[in-house]
């Protein structure tokens, strides 16, 4: 086992291959996209739900209903629409903590994971001038913010940037061949001056689930924060933030069925009450005076500005989807590809997988390369089919650069998806070699 | 799209590799999926015009980016930086065409190729590649002589 692979509190999955975890052709219908046609008069066979999913049709619907009979600036006017919108503002957002066995007070709004990383980053610079009660969020000069080598862009440059404005030094665990974490300097990497260690709950690119709760025990265990990216994570699998042991959780809802414009940032109580707000403005005040203003406590102080109430709507319209469908059951199902996709794909000469070969700690993100032929034509021949995918660095440059590859293709699976739609992208991957006269 | 004149320029790359000597090189990089191409261009004198020597190249991209460069180097070398410029301004006129341009195949040669190209939104940076690194190093080689390069425009007016 690599040093990756350690147990955590990953839930497992039990596969029966010969029962469906999902009713995939009830799941189907209610996915309006999927029934058009697309270039050529193909089928559309959507396996890009790692970019962003698809909404089914009880989100939709959800969304449409807030706007045509609630529609008002939630949190302000007199009237009974401004109730209305709160009521369902709020009520969305104790559904997303039930979703995640969090408390709603934890809950904070934002726009999309990239905003919610950044207003972790932002509030711990901002902590050096927001008073004593904010000073255990304050980095500088000596202190160390861990990060990995597997993170998406929106969970490393926002950490970078806070290095730079504060002087505090950026530190990275490296990735294994197979692109699990390399743990084996931990206990030098987690120190006395590490302050937070951000971390991905899962890979974009190769699927890796990292040992979330092993790194944040270590990181703990030297009073260190920890911060989940769980992007590709939440709308996977069963996610239960009391377990988990971080200390702070982000995800986007576009990614889970719901709208996009809307993110999350759950935090451990103690440390939001602590936290010095990153956007200001209305909403998130208490008292303003010319001289000053005091803040809301948590989470409306991290709320600037009118709700996307809408959006918080259709996300909570997500979640009563995916817990009907059963996220046990959604993993499940994602698993049974994801092993499809692995062996399938293991078999055409000249691919190499980016990732590891098996399902073990890994979801549903299979990344390849095909020797002799670019990414960018790979996706090409696919989208010719049908078939749509991710082709480039997908916003994980210094893990591509890792793990040897200049660019990769990605195939991510959702719900929707079907084992024949599998077979469609290996026969496509194949089609390509001939087309380019590789194979 | 992937016309045989571009998998024969994908295949068989003209006037790749980098050479000495150089008067300016620079490196591109498409930075949504990371493509890179590092270009030289040395210029000399002929008749009072600066001329294309040679244009030198290393690429990593997809197809359409190397044939574009295989292509690009073929069309331009030995050509005046005017007339280069030139043809540069119609390729990028033919990539901004969405497919509804009737290109001039006397002036673009091989790069009509490209036509289909200008359907897919998301490959037209592959294709521009290597051309905006080749007016970057040329601008710069000719600085660097102390004249100034002409100014690149498209048909709007806006200025490259």
């Amino acid at each position: 086992m690599t040093s990756g692979g350690q147990a955590t509190s990953v839930t497992t999955v039990e596969i029966d291959r010969g029962k469906p975890a999902l009713d995939i052709e009830a799941v189907r219908a209610d996915f309006p996209i999927l029934g058009r046609a697309v270039r050529g008069g193909n089928r559309l066979i959507y396996l890009d739900s790692g970019a962003t999913s698809h909404k089914p049709r009880q989100v939709l619907d959800a969304e449409r209903d807030f706007y045509t009979t609630h529609n008002a600036a939630a949190h302000r006017g007199a009237h009974l629409l401004g109730e209305e919108a709160t009521d369902a503002y709020e009520s969305a957002r104790t559904r997303i903590a039930s979703f995640l066995s969090a408390d709603p007070g934890e809950i904070v709004f934002t726009k999309s994971t990239t905003e919610a990383v950044n207003l972790v980053a932002y509030a711990m610079s901002n902590a050096a001038t927001a008073g004593p009660q904010a000073s255990r969020f304050a980095v500088g000069p000596g202190d160390e913010v861990l990060v990995t080598e597997a993170e998406h862009h929106a969970n490393l440059v926002p950490w970078q940037q806070l290095c730079q404005r504060t002087g505090a030094t950026l530190r990275w665990f490296g990735v294994t061949p197979e692109g699990r974490l390399d743990l084996t300097s931990m206990g030098e990497l987690i120190n006395d001056r590490t302050r937070l260690v951000a971390v991905t709950h899962q890979s974009n690119v190769t699927g890796v689930v990292p040992p979330v709760a092993q790194i944040a025990a270590a990181a703990h265990a030297h009073g260190a924060l920890v911060l989940a990216d769980a992007a590709q994570s939440v709308p996977h699998r069963p996610v239960d933030v009391t377990a988990l042991g971080a200390d702070f959780l982000v995800f986007s809802g576009h990614k889970m069925l719901g709208p996009s414009g809307i993110g999350v940032l759950w935090g451990r109580r103690e440390l939001l009450e602590a936290m010095p707000p990153f956007i200001s403005g209305g909403s998130m005040i208490e008292v303003v005076r010319m001289e000053g203003s005091t803040f809301l406590p948590p989470p409306a102080r991290f709320e600037a500005g009118v709700p996307a109430a809408a959006q918080a709507v259709g996300l909570a319209a997500a979640c009563d989807y995916l817990d009907a469908l059963g996220m046990s059951n959604v993993a499940a199902h994602e698993e049974a590809l994801t092993a499809h996709a692995l062996e399938a794909l293991s078999g055409i000469a000249g691919l190499r997988i980016i990732g590891p070969l098996d399902t073990d700690h890994r979801g549903g993100a299979v990344s390849f390369v095909l020797n002799g032929i670019h990414p960018h034509d790979v996706g090409q021949v696919l989208d010719e089919l049908g078939v749509a995918v991710r082709t480039g660095h997908h916003c994980a440059w210094p893990l591509h650069r890792a793990l040897g590859a200049q660019a990769s293709t990605r195939a991510t699976f959702y719900v929707y998806n079907t084992h024949d739609e599998v077979e469609a992208l290996a026969d496509g991957i194949r089609q390509a070699q001939k087309f380019f006269g590789t194979a | 799209m992937y016309q045989e004149i571009i998998l024969e320029h994908y295949r068989r790359p003209l006037h790749a590799g980098l050479r000495e000597p150089f008067d300016a090189q620079v490196e591109h990089i498409n930075p949504t999926c990371g493509d890179e191409v590092t270009l030289r261009v040395t210029l000399k004198d002929a008749g009072g015009e600066p001329t294309l020597a040679d244009v030198s190249y290393e690429t990593l991209g997809c197809s359409i980016s190397q044939a574009s460069a295989s292509v690009m180097a073929d069309m331009i070398i030995g050509k005046t930086v005017g007339d280069a410029m030139e043809i540069s301004e119609a390729f990028l006129a033919l990539m901004q065409s969405r497919g509804e341009a009737e290109p001039d195949e006397d002036m673009l040669g091989d790069a009509v190729a490209f036509e289909g190209v200008s359907k897919y939104p998301a490959r037209i940076k592959c294709a521009l590649l290597s051309w905006m690194a080749w007016k970057d190093a040329t601008a710069r080689a000719l600085s660097d002589r102390g004249e100034i390069a002409p100014l690149a425009q498209d048909s709007d007016g806006e200025k490259l």
